[in-house]
Order: structure tokens, then C-alpha cells, then sequence
């Protein structure tokens, strides 16, 4: 008997089960219709409230964050941005086709595409959407968004769509889930919750930040929804 | 079934030593206010916290109940994303499966994410002993690793040291420092940063451990803050992924529910930094992630917990926070319990996996106070588990004969009433008398041990049961 076989075989002799047919049945059933749980009530609100809440929570673990008009305003956020913090205008840039098309010039970028390098200092990756409830950014990775964007570079600039901008995990999951139907596979390879900057207590305890992923993190967001006019 | 080095025979001398140890003291009173503090404000800003530990009480307790059935599941899932499943039923097993990836990688150097079953089953020195380096990345880790110590927090590794000895040790272990010491703890986390990040990069294997197994996807998914743990699987040819056999849950929505108490739990964050759900190795077009995805499904005893005394241990998520409620563990700190596993959760875990005859003191090391019990997220009865724990060592004659003889003295008084009450009121009015001027006493007589650490209020007035019984 194989190991699998003596650990399953120890498992089941402890667990017998009178009606092993429902048992697997009800196991089978709870996987294939993954059922939701209590979700917090604080982001059952409106929408432009949830957007607030997103920003409350993103800022309230030291995301930095600034509002455009439209995407091809980005580049020279991003390099703003960049000079307020006295770095070059140079990034790495993730090969997403939504980065592709923007006009780096205008910000008088240098940009790299692609995963970036280890002595690269800042990174420009594009989040799959963002979750309320705790002001997390949610990465999908894939050519369009490499994971090492997200950790190796000290400063780490993400660009979302206002409407990219979902109340909890569960609405993550429900897109990420659509999204891969008919792509063959279920997931991406590496789903990220990034929520905040690196940060560490191991020396007595005291919060210090950028251990070994990024120091800052810089959201720019795109107005792509017309506000709830009041 | 064995624990990595365990030494918790000795917990009464550790103890004695830690306590006696005052650099050790002010290290662990920092311990207090922070964890606690910040787990009850975030318990405090999610008013369905205690449903969402209820509700993850449930997903823990199915998922025991079909346990082999979401193992197959979870195996199925990682096949279908092109990973391997290995199973090993002892730490001997889980050992020689991650030196056989490493081999067949020609690796020579092995990245690590801090993780707890690595611990227990003592992959490092087994690799350094086949003449690959394991490097450990979380900064904890990798200061108890220049130390060569096991961790003393399962969540904060290196509590017990301060400022100064990190720097004596990153003096002692860092060239390029030239014997010079850091005092300033930005200077020592740029320091790490720059050797650890060499590390990752010339590493060839990452390991991690996980804090969840996800059936339905496959996933394996780790919460870290520092983001070591995604270096360490990104960067390296290979990924291998070392979890206990009890984490495994059935889908995303399970695992989101308990993520969303275990960083509150932990250290009162309302998510880590960063939550990491991974699939399988690298896929076509992908422009970087590891070639190779190994999860060694570790068992080790965990398979033996279930339906006995101590099953509910395997709820386990290790936020620690019952570490950081327990007074014994604030006093005597991580090290004294000589088992990875320390605290409340390794006080039942550690006799549970290694054998009470290895750790029969450790349930002995509680005041059952109940507190650990009442912060667990999974709402464990621990309490409840060493009382258990001391049964089986008292009926195994296991107790040293002191706490025998006491406990028959104790057993002989309280079954007679009469002569109960008049020793004990004896008792009160002699250490009454005594105590009147300074209303405590600093030593005792056969208490010595107890008081070394504290001091006895002396008796005022009449005992309980002579009060109760005039009214």
C-alpha cells in the first residue's frame, strides 16, 4: 500500500461514515456550487460610498492615491508622481494591453515592458480589480501581469478603472471565475491580494515598512464612471 | 510521528532559566499591549466577527468530517493546474520527498518562506546535512536562523530579541558589515533586505509552507506581510509548498471567511499585506513564476487526532493570538516549552504529535485560565485538552512525586470537610496574623517557587465558607 493510500485508509478508519454515497455526494455538491458565507455588512452601500470605502481602507495602510479624468492622463501622473519622490522617470511597465496603448511620452517616461528586473526601482502593473471591504488590490497574473511586479520593484504604481472597483473577496472571485471560462483554465497561476506596503514587526515589534516587497504603493485610478449625480 | 527537536522534558528548567533571564523579560513585555490590543480594536471595527468565527468553526469541522474526501479533491485540482501532490505520513517521509525535488534539480541553494511544518519535520538541517543551504527569508526566521534557534512565536519568530542583539548577529553573520553593529532598525531591515534579496535570486528551489488548501481550485495560499513568501515562490525554478494535511478547505468562499478573521486574529490587521493564492507552475506565455509546483501533504500524527480528545487542535489556523493571551506563555516565552509549537496551541499539539511522555509538563504549564480559549478564532477548547492531558499523565504515573504527594494530601483533605475547615482557617488567620502589616508576602515557606515571581496577598477576614455559612 502506498503512503496516499495509508493516510486516506487512517483518515477514513477514524471518520466512518454511515451513508458514504451522501457523504460524497454533499462533498461534491459544496465544491461545484462554492457557496458564499457571511460577508460583512460595511460595504452593502452605495456605490460612490464603496468607492470611498475603498479609498478609506487602501489609504488607512498607506496606499497613496490619485484620480484621473481619463487613461491617457496616466502616464503623466505616474510621472508627477515619480518627481514628487525625486526618483527618474523610469519604470517597468507590465505588457498589458491597456498599458500598451498609452502615450508614455507624454509623461517623458522611460519604460520597460514585461517582468521586471531585479534592480529595477519602480514597477507599473495593472490590478484585475480591487475589493472594498479592506482597500486590497486584486492581481491576476499572466503575461498581461507578471507577479514579480508586484514585489520586486520598491515603488509599485498600479493603474484601475473606477468601475474596477468591487465590495468583497466573493465579487473577486465570481470575476476571476468568469474570466477564466473558456480560457481553459479555471484560475489564474497567482491571484495577489496586495493590501498595503511590505511591512514587517519582527524587530521589536515596531512597524517598519518595504522589508522585501515595496516600500510605496501608488494607486492611480481612472474616472470611467459617470458620479451619482447630486 | 516526531517534532523536530523537541525538548519540552525540560520545561521545568527552561522555564526556571527564562524566567530568571532579563534581557528575555523585557523582550517578551513588549509582547503585551501590541498584539492583543490591536486583535481586540479590529474585533471591535467588524461587528460580525464573532459570526465569521462561527461560521469558520463549521467549514473546519466539515472539512475534518470528509477530510480524505477534500484530499482527493485538492490532489485532483493541483493535477489538473500541473502540479504534483506528494504524501508523506511522517516527518522522515516529508523530509526525503523535498531532498528528492532539490536533487533532481541539482539545487544547492533553497529559499525559504517561513514555515511552521518546516519546522516541525527539521527540513533545514536535514538539507544542510545533504550539502544544500537553506535560506530562511521572513526576517524573523532568517535572525533565528544567524542564531541557530528555533522560533519562539509561531508568528513572530524572533520575539525574543531586541534591537541590539539582531545587530550584534547581523555583525556576526554579514561581511560587508566589517564587524560593524547596526543600532538603527531602518539600517538593519535595508541591511537584510539587500542580502535577502541575493538570496532569493540565486536560489533554486523555494519552499513555503500554506495556510490554506483550497479543493476546489487547487490553490495553495499563504498570508504573509513582508512579502518574502511570493519572492520565494516567484523567483526560484521550483516551488514546494510543505502543509499539514488538516488545511485544506473546500472552496474559495471557505478559505475567504477564515481569512477574514486570521489576520484580525493574528496581529489585528484587517488582511495582511499580502494574501497569496497559487495554482500550479508557470503557464504558457506567463513571463515569470516557478517551472516546477510540488505540495507535500504532511500527516505525521494529524490523521491519529481525529475522532479522539484532542480532534479540535486541527481547527488550528496558527495566528498565534492564543500565545499572546496566555500568561504563562508572557512570562516563560517561546523557547521554555523546547517545541516549535509553543503556548496553549503547542501545549496541546506538541504531546498530541510527539507523545505525552515527551511533553507531559507542557499541559502542566497553564493556569486554565480560559483566555486562550476565549481569543482562539476557532474557539478550540484548550482548556479542556490539558485537562485531558493531565488525566492521562496522572493515570500513566507520569507527574513527578512532589505534585503526587501533594495532590494525595490536597485529595485527602477535601474529602473530609470538617478538617478542610480547620486547616484552612487555621491556615487564614496564621498568614492573616502575619501578613496584617504589609498586606502581602514576598516569600513563604514551601511556596518559595511560586513567590519567587510574585507575591501572595495575605488573608483578610473570615474564609468564603465561614462567611457563607453567617449569612
Amino acid at each position: 500500500m502506498n503512503t496516499r493510500e495509508t493516510i486516506l485508509g487512517r483518515v477514513r478508519a477514524r471518520r466512518p461514515r454511515p451513508d458514504e454515497a451522501a457523504a460524497r455526494e454533499a462533498v461534491a455538491s459544496r465544491l461545484a456550487r462554492h457557496e458564499r458565507h457571511l460577508i460583512p455588512a460595511r460595504t452593502n452601500i452605495d456605490r460612490e460610498a464603496l468607492v470611498t470605502l475603498f479609498a478609506e481602507k487602501a489609504g488607512a495602510v498607506d496606499v497613496t492615491m490619485e484620480t484621473v479624468a481619463d487613461e491617457t492622463a496616466v502616464p503623466e501622473a505616474i510621472a508627477r508622481y515619480l518627481r514628487g519622490r525625486n526618483l527618474p522617470a523610469e519604470a517597468a511597465v507590465a505588457g498589458h494591453p491597456d498599458l500598451d496603448r498609452l502615450d508614455w511620452s507624454r509623461g517623458t517616461m522611460t519604460v520597460r515592458r514585461g517582468a521586471p528586473g531585479d534592480r529595477e526601482r519602480v514597477g507599473v502593473n495593472r490590478p484585475f480589480c480591487a475589493v472594498a471591504e479592506t482597500g486590497t488590490l486584486v492581481f491576476a497574473s499572466g503575461r498581461q501581469s507578471p507577479a514579480t511586479m508586484n514585489f520586486l520593484p520598491e515603488t509599485h504604481v498600479a493603474v484601475l478603472r473606477r468601475s474596477e472597483i468591487v465590495a468583497g473577496y466573493e465579487d473577486a472571485w465570481d470575476l476571476l471565475r468568469a474570466a477564466g471560462r473558456g480560457s481553459g483554465a479555471a484560475l489564474p497561476r497567482t491571484v495577489n491580494l496586495v493590501t498595503g506596503t511590505s511591512r514587517t514587526g519582527d524587530i521589536e515589534q515596531i512597524l517598519q515598512k518595504g522589508v522585501h516587497g515595496p516600500k510605496f504603493v501608488h494607486l492611480v485610478v481612472i474616472e470611467d464612471e459617470a458620479s451619482i449625480a447630486r | 510521528m516526531t517534532i523536530h527537536q523537541v525538548t519540552a522534558s525540560r520545561f521545568p528548567e527552561q522555564a526556571r532559566a527564562a524566567l530568571a533571564d532579563p534581557v528575555l523579560q523585557g523582550n517578551l513585555s513588549r509582547l503585551k499591549g501590541n498584539f492583543l490590543t490591536r486583535r481586540a480594536n479590529a474585533r471591535a471595527s467588524l461587528p460580525e466577527f464573532d459570526d465569521l468565527r462561527d461560521e469558520g468553526i463549521a467549514i473546519k469541522r466539515h472539512t475534518l468530517a470528509h477530510l480524505d474526501l477534500y484530499l482527493e479533491a485538492f490532489e485532483a485540482s493541483v493535477v489538473g493546474t500541473g502540479g504534483h501532490v506528494h504524501w508523506a505520513s511522517s516527518a522522515a517521509e516529508a523530509r526525503e520527498i523535498v531532498l528528492g525535488i532539490c536533487r533532481g534539480l541539482d539545487a544547492r541553494t533553497v529559499s525559504k518562506g517561513k514555515t511552521m511544518v518546516g519546522e516541525e519535520i527539521g527540513i533545514n538541517p536535514f538539507l544542510e546535512s545533504h550539502g544544500i543551504e537553506p535560506v530562511e527569508t521572513d526576517l524573523g526566521e532568517y535572525i533565528i536562523q544567524l542564531a541557530d534557534e528555533p522560533p519562539s512565536h509561531i508568528i513572530a519568530p524572533a520575539i525574543h530579541k531586541n534591537r541590539q542583539q539582531v545587530g550584534r548577529l547581523f555583525a556576526d553573520h554579514h561581511p560587508h558589515l566589517e564587524g560593524r553593529v547596526l543600532t538603527d532598525i531602518d539600517d538593519m531591515l535595508a541591511d537584510a533586505r539587500s542580502v535577502l534579496r541575493r538570496r532569493f535570486l540565486e536560489a533554486d528551489v523555494g519552499i513555503t509552507g500554506a495556510n490554506f488548501l483550497i479543493a476546489e481550485t487547487g490553490q495553495t495560499v499563504i498570508v504573509t506581510n513582508e512579502g518574502n513568501g511570493d519572492l520565494t515562490q516567484l523567483l526560484p525554478k521550483a516551488h514546494i509548498v510543505l502543509a499539514g494535511i488538516e488545511k485544506v478547505v473546500p472552496t474559495l468562499e471557505d478559505a475567504t471567511t477564515l481569512l477574514r478573521v486570521l489576520a484580525r486574529s493574528a496581529t489585528g490587521q484587517e488582511m495582511s499585506a499580502y494574501t497569496t493564492f497559487s495554482a500550479g507552475p508557470r503557464r504558457e506565455g506567463d513571463p515569470d513564476g516557478p517551472r516546477a509546483f510540488h505540495v507535500v501533504l504532511v500527516d505525521n500524527g494529524r490523521s491519529e487526532l481525529l475522532d479522539g480528545p484532542t480532534e479540535d487542535i486541527l481547527r488550528c489556523i496558527r495566528c498565534g493570538c492564543c500565545l499572546n493571551a496566555c500568561p504563562v506563555y508572557g512570562k516563560v516565552g517561546g523557547h521554555a516549552y523546547g517545541s516549535n509549537y509553543s503556548g496553549p496551541m503547542g501545549a496541546v499539539l506538541t504531546p498530541s504529535l510527539a507523545g505525552l511522555a515527551e511533553a507531559h509538563h507542557l499541559p502542566n504549564a497553564s493556569t486554565l485560565c480560559g483566555r486562550c480559549k476565549e481569543v482562539c478564532p476557532m474557539r478550540i477548547p484548550i482548556p479542556a485538552m490539558l485537562r485531558h492531558f493531565r488525566e492521562e499523565e496522572a493515570s500513566a504515573g507520569m507527574a513527578p512525586a512532589a505534585a503526587r504527594r501533594g495532590l494525595a494530601l490536597w485529595a485527602m483533605l477535601a474529602r473530609r470537610p470538617a478538617l478542610w475547615r480547620r486547616v484552612t482557617s487555621l491556615a487564614t488567620t496564621v498568614l492573616g496574623l502575619l501578613g496584617r502589616r504589609r498586606g502581602r508576602f514576598s516569600t513563604l515557606p514551601l511556596a518559595g517557587a511560586w513567590t519567587a515571581g510574585r507575591d501572595m496577598p495575605a488573608p483578610q477576614g473570615l474564609s468564603f465558607q465561614s462567611r457563607w455559612a453567617r449569612r
